[in-house]
């Protein structure tokens, strides 16, 4: 009797630690919030939240006497255009591959590609950083004649690499989660395999490939180190596709470590953080509402 | 017969309907293998590059000069300690909310909230995470730079890919088998244990696995958290195996990558590479174990 009842006392505790598990995301992503505004919050009040936007006067730690400036938008700048360049390439190409891996290929070149670019995502980005900057880099100097080899063009190429597994691996998974019944109509009705892909599934998996290229820019916009070592040091608004740029990412890696524990250059950067963070969040959680609504919609289809 | 009087030959609109068609799988084609093609590219360019400093000196070998000659032992020995601290934190929390989510809540308002806090986990930055890492764990728990600090971090950023990874496996398992288990008179727990656990424990572990690789790889979040250049390591003895304290800062092959690619002066250009192909080779084993046993799985499932 007393063993039945130290073994019910182990299931509550094993029982009490699996409920707090179950929590423990909501109380991560709350402490992250917590954390970055605790650090964030002193600093606030001396911000000028228009500079912030519209300067490029990133001066957080003057010399003695001047004022401080935290003008962020050639930070903002650098981040929007890698980014986009990135998406510019990634989204085409990991589309495209998607659909040649769900619609085209054969069942062994779809697991070889399907191999490939889970590899292509498990490359550390301190590796794709280094790329860059020695292998990439170099070659776009060479090709442009630009002076230097770390630049907008070579971030965004290599932001472009390490979204397209993102992209390219959801939206398989969204074009299959397409029935197969919508396939066998389009085909009997006469529809060729590439109006089956443009007019069927494009538009049953549109929400899926949406919340695919929201992930991808998603991980485009946080990426830190490969921008820190591909795009340069260049705090500014870019003119030129080869004009070196500095990321919001990339100004808190390398400004941290500098910047004394405490001090208004320190509680920036964590400012600079939380606007990421609430960047990154926006655009996950929209990702994952059009995500959810493919669920539910094609619930109510089977039915 | 000419094609006039063949009532079965192709009508010009289908031809031309073949020819898109045909266009469609080429460029789609084409698309996949731009993915697939710089990836190999590249990893050849590094193994090439690295190619005249590989031996068993590279691993076993201290760094000397700062990293301008020798090995990586250090910085390999750091990663091991941070991937295993790491791991230990995440795997029981991760598995346990993706127990939680499967077996325990009821679907609802709660497991929503659950389910968009870990996406939002999933998109937080890495340079976000190193952030909160450094408020919440160095700064306001008191841990310092040290090797928990950084284990800690990196299994924030872990949680969702082994709480996906997991909550992927247990739901694999039919609903049909917990039926059974419950009518035989068990409790949830000794049906979770003893039915649904075994069966999904190969998914499981890819999702650990997964995180292994991540953990490896990342350089952001351990920056400011406990990861430092140089460490002195013990020629010999027990020290040379288990050389940092968990409560003390240590070396990783992310970092070393990092400031050697970047801040050392006159560094042989192969040097780098070597450690870049290092952490490429570690970090793509660990992943192609977990594709491996992903495929066996799927493979030997008995139902």
């Amino acid at each position: 009797m007393s063993s039945s009842a130290g073994k019910r006392l182990g299931e509550r505790a094993i029982e009490a630690f699996i409920t707090f598990s179950g929590w423990s995301s909501i109380l991560c992503m709350l402490a992250i919030f917590v954390f970055v505004l605790r650090e964030a919050l002193p600093v606030v009040p001396k911000i000028d939240f228009v500079e912030l936007f519209t300067s490029t006067r990133w001066i957080p730690a003057p010399a003695k006497g001047n004022p401080a400036h935290y003008g962020a938008l050639g930070l903002i700048t650098g981040t929007l255009t890698t980014t986009l360049l990135g998406m510019a390439l990634a989204v085409p190409a990991g589309l495209g591959a998607a659909v040649y891996v769900a619609e085209f290929a054969s069942a062994r070149a779809r697991e070889t590609l399907k191999v490939l670019i889970e590899l292509l995502a498990a490359i550390p980005s301190i590796v794709w950083g280094f790329i860059g900057l020695m292998v990439i880099g170099p070659v776009v100097a060479r090709v442009t004649g630009a002076p230097l080899g770390t630049n907008l063009l070579t971030g965004g190429l290599i932001l472009g690499l390490m979204s397209v597994p993102v992209i390219a691996s959801i939206a398989e998974d969204a074009l299959r989660a397409v029935p197969d019944t919508y396939r066998e109509a389009a085909l009997a009705l006469g529809a060729s395999p590439w109006e089956l892909v443009t007019r069927v599934l494009f538009p049953a998996a549109k929400k899926g490939l949406l919340a695919a290229c929201l992930l991808g820019l998603g991980r485009a916009v946080g990426e830190t180190m490969a921008v820190l070592l591909a795009t340069g040091h260049a705090n500014q608004i870019p003119t030129s596709l080869v004009d070196p740029v500095r990321t919001l990412t990339a100004a808190i890696a390398a400004e941290l470590g500098e910047a004394p524990k405490g001090s208004d250059h320190y509680r920036a950067l964590f400012v600079l953080g939380a606007l990421l963070l609430l960047l990154t969040v926006a655009i996950n959680v929209t990702a994952d509402i059009f995500v959810r609504g493919i669920r539910t919609d094609g619930a109510k289809r089977a039915r | 017969m000419s094609a006039a009087s063949n009532p079965f030959a192709p009508s010009l609109h289908e031809l031309n309907k073949e020819r898109i068609t045909r266009r469609g799988r080429i460029i789609t084609g084409l698309l996949a293998l731009c993915l697939a093609v710089p990836v190999v590219l590249l990893l050849a360019v590094i193994f090439v590059e690295a190619m005249p400093v590989i031996s068993l000196e590279l691993i076993w070998g201290n760094a000397t000069d700062k990293g301008r000659g020798g090995g990586l032992w250090g910085p390999l020995i750091g990663t091991f300690y941070l991937v295993i601290t790491s791991v230990l934190i995440v795997s029981p929390l991760g598995v346990g909310a993706a127990i939680y989510l499967n077996e325990y809540a009821r679907e609802g308002t709660a497991t929503r909230i659950i389910g968009l806090a870990v996406t939002s986990l999933a998109g937080v930055p890495s340079i976000v995470h190193a952030l909160f890492g450094l408020g919440a764990f160095v700064l306001f728990a008191g841990m310092g730079a040290s090797v928990q600090a950084a284990a800690c971090t990196i299994a924030v950023m872990n949680l969702p890919v082994v709480i996906a990874a997991s909550r992927e496996a247990l739901g694999a398992v039919p609903r049909s088998f917990r039926e059974a288990c419950w009518n035989l008179g068990a409790s949830r727990w000794q049906t979770i244990r003893t039915v649904v656990l075994p069966n999904a424990w190969s998914g499981i572990l890819t999702g650990v696995i997964l995180a292994v690789s991540r953990a490896a790889g990342e350089a952001a979040p351990i920056l400011f958290t406990g990861a430092v250049f140089f460490k002195h390591v013990p020629d010999s003895g027990l020290a040379r195996l288990l050389p940092y304290a968990l409560d003390d800062t240590f070396m990783a092959m992310a970092m070393h990558l990092l400031v050697i690619s970047t801040q050392v002066s006159n560094m042989p250009p192969e040097r780098p590479f070597a450690a870049a192909f290092v952490l490429v080779a570690l970090v793509l084993l660990i992943n192609a174990a977990a594709i491996r046993m992903r495929m066996k799985l799927r493979n030997n499932r008995k139902w």
